[in-house]
């Protein structure tokens, strides 16, 4: 019985820790599929989180929460496709930018917040949580958002590879020009696939503030846009091995609880360090074969478009 | 009226320039926009962020200290960025470089030796440089970009600082806080001027403007930098190896960052704790941008980002406003610039409807 509920707790936490990933990484890949390099997911996510948690508190509805941060993070995500797109300027910067913006505005906005207490998601749907059994209560921190994440992989890969939009997504990111020359609105097609990153990224951030930890604090999500964005790469633009990446890391992550959890008296410093030497370790393996990843990337990726004709 | 934009035949070398400027004047409306709606008075936070630091010498000795590691961080990104090397981790080369020299500082000050200072310099320098060499390894050898790499190990390096304070470093006089012994005497910087806290790194910043003009414009390695990210294709066909530009880009911008770590501790607090820097790596990076990628620029571009540090803890002293309010205006100033960029290798063309066949040029 108390191996089982060690067995469920593991699942529960890593599928939770992977959620964000899962999120933002797949708003990121249809993002890049589409031609478009954001770096700026770290700042989204963020603003996100803090949007996601005033917008909860002020309204009362963790709905309208979600709601709201998936907006601002579309915004945000809007400022981005304005200068790469519009105005193609360098995505590199423009997205660092961002997330530099990104940390700085949601710190701000959120300052009077802190500290501010909230029932998490879960604890919102099942009021009743703390009498039901261990095993069932952790069960149910399998929330709404949580599930989402998981059907995403899946509703992503159907949409890339089984869709007309999804063909003309791919046509945009491996060549703008024959796309353009086809009659597609490139930069039609790159604005709704960087707003598209935006809510997604915002959405992920949000599950972070409402759920995950339900609470803001500055700088909360803590190089996961990054981790998302590395497992991009990971997965070589394939939504299935973006999803199995995630869970990867959402295993990683929770390895201090785990090492907590078995009585391990490792410095939480050092265990804090595992996901972003993992991410390290998982592009050494993937970029490896430089053939492989030239042929899975989308050509035109961080290639500004100028219709000439 | 319709906007459009159309390529310019070449670049206009005076938008360069101007770009910046325009930037900041962009920045100052939107800041004034920004304080409008926080429901604060803009004129006096206006006045907070960029009069009253400069009103003082202990305010124009406070700027040239914050200008100094910003300036020697920007001027390694940006000679790796003229490579096309992305060195965005600088915090992380920054914060080890501060560990090493400080490993140093703690275990031979206090001795009296002459050489503790050239020491611990040199410590923060190969500190950084070996920080920088882990992402120069895996990009040269494994094909795995800097960017990512450089900035998870910048992750990293904040909780080895963390887990050293916390830790093995930690003072065991401190009171239970997490922080080092106080440097000896004799590890500490000199004072540059009596009563202010400017001390020699200051030194180091400026004399990297220079030299990093001359590396860039007058050595073949410079014109090898150069080319590698201007034509990869001719850089390839001319032999230059890239690898090697890798590698040098990256030692060279870890061990300035390094340098402008050891020296932000030694001239500054004489001790390590958990949070050592408010960002001036990642800081650094529009620094770079807004100094044009160039030394000289990026000198006066590192003093109004100071200012802005400066300014920003000014109106949360004043203004009692939260201290993110500096990285938001840094943010919103890269924006304006990037925006303001597209003006270089493009001119706005604007069409009137109602006359068509007119057009003019703006």
């Amino acid at each position: 019985m108390h191996e089982t509920e060690i067995v469920v707790a593991i699942a529960v936490a890593t599928l939770r820790a992977a959620t964000p990933l899962m999120l933002a990484g797949f708003g990121e890949l249809i993002t890049e599929r589409s031609g478009v390099l954001n770096l700026g997911v770290e700042g989204m996510m963020l603003v996100g989180a803090a949007f996601g948690f005033i917008g909860t508190v002020a309204t009362g509805s963790l709905l309208a929460g979600f709601i709201i941060a998936m907006i601002a993070g579309a915004l945000l995500a809007l400022v981005f496709g304005g200068l790469t797109l519009t105005l193609m300027a360098n995505q590199v910067a423009t997205g660092l930018a961002l997330t530099i913006f990104g940390v700085g505005f949601s710190a701000l906005v959120g300052v009077k917040w802190v500290g501010t207490p909230l029932a998490g998601l879960a604890t919102a749907i099942w009021p009743h949580l703390s009498a039901a059994s261990p095993i069932v209560q952790q069960l149910m921190l399998l929330d709404p958002v949580v599930w989402i994440a998981v059907l995403v992989p899946f509703a992503a890969h159907w949409f890339i590879y089984r869709t007309r939009a999804g063909l003309i997504l791919r046509a945009v990111g491996e060549s703008h020009d024959v796309a353009h020359a086809l009659g597609y609105s490139v930069l039609r097609i790159r604005y709704l696939a960087v707003l598209f990153g935006g809510a997604m990224s915002g959405l992920a951030g949000a599950y972070l503030s409402l759920s995950y930890s339900p609470m803001w604090a500055e700088n909360m999500v803590a190089g996961r846009g990054w981790i998302a964005l590395a497992l991009v790469v990971f997965s070589t633009w394939k939504p299935l091995w973006l999803a199995l990446g995630a869970l990867l890391f959402g295993l990683v992550t929770i390895a201090q609880f785990q090492a907590e959890a078995f009585g391990l008296a490792v410095s939480p410093n050092l265990l804090a360090m595992l996901p972003y030497l993992a991410t390290v370790v998982v592009l050494v393996l993937i970029s490896r074969d430089a053939t492989r990843l030239k042929l899975n990337a989308p050509a035109a990726l961080g290639r500004p478009f100028h219709a000439t004709a | 009226m319709r906007l459009s934009l159309e390529p310019r035949a070449r670049p206009a070398q005076a938008m360069v320039w101007l770009s910046p400027v325009l930037a900041a004047v962009l920045s100052v409306i939107g800041i004034t926009i920004l304080f409008a709606v926080l429901g604060r008075d803009p004129v006096q936070a206006l006045h907070t962020l960029f009069v009253a630091p400069l009103a003082s010498l202990d305010g124009l000795s406070e700027l040239g200290l914050k200008a100094t590691p910003l300036l020697l961080c920007a001027v390694g990104i940006a000679i790796g960025v003229r490579a096309d090397v992305w060195n965005i981790g600088a915090e992380g080369q920054f914060t080890v470089g501060a560990i090493v020299g400080s490993g140093v500082a703690l275990a031979y000050g206090g001795a009296g030796h002459w050489w503790v200072i050239p020491a611990l310099l040199l410590a923060g320098v190969v500190g950084g440089m070996a920080w920088a060499a882990i992402p120069a390894l895996l990009r040269t050898r494994f094909n795995a970009h800097e960017i990512l790499t450089t900035l998870m190990l910048a992750y990293v390096s904040i909780q080895l600082l963390g887990y050293l304070v916390h830790g093995p470093w930690k003072d065991p006089e401190g009171y239970s806080f997490p922080q080092t012994k106080q440097f000896e005497a004799d590890a500490m910087l000199p004072v540059l001027l009596a009563d202010t806290r400017l001390h020699i790194g200051a030194l180091f910043a400026l004399l990297s403007v220079p030299l990093g003009s001359i590396l860039l414009g007058r050595t073949l390695m410079g014109f090898r930098i150069r080319t590698v990210g201007a034509a990869p294709a001719a850089a390839r066909y001319a032999g230059f190896s890239r690898n090697a530009i890798v590698w040098f880009c990256l030692l060279l911008s870890g061990g300035l960052a390094g340098l402008a770590g050891i020296c932000e501790i030694a001239g500054g607090n004489g001790q390590l704790t958990p949070v050592i820097s408010p960002g001036y790596g990642f800081a650094a990076i529009i620094v770079a941008f807004l100094g044009r990628l160039n030394p000289v620029g990026i000198l006066f571009a590192s003093l109004l980002m100071a200012l802005l540090y400066l300014g920003g803890e000014g109106l949360q002293v004043t203004m009692q406003l939260p201290i993110a309010v500096t990285g938001t205006i840094q943010g919103m100033l890269l924006f304006f610039l990037l925006a303001a960029d597209v003006l270089i290798n493009y001119r706005v063309r604007v069409r009137v409807p109602q006359a068509a066949g007119t057009t003019q040029h703006a």
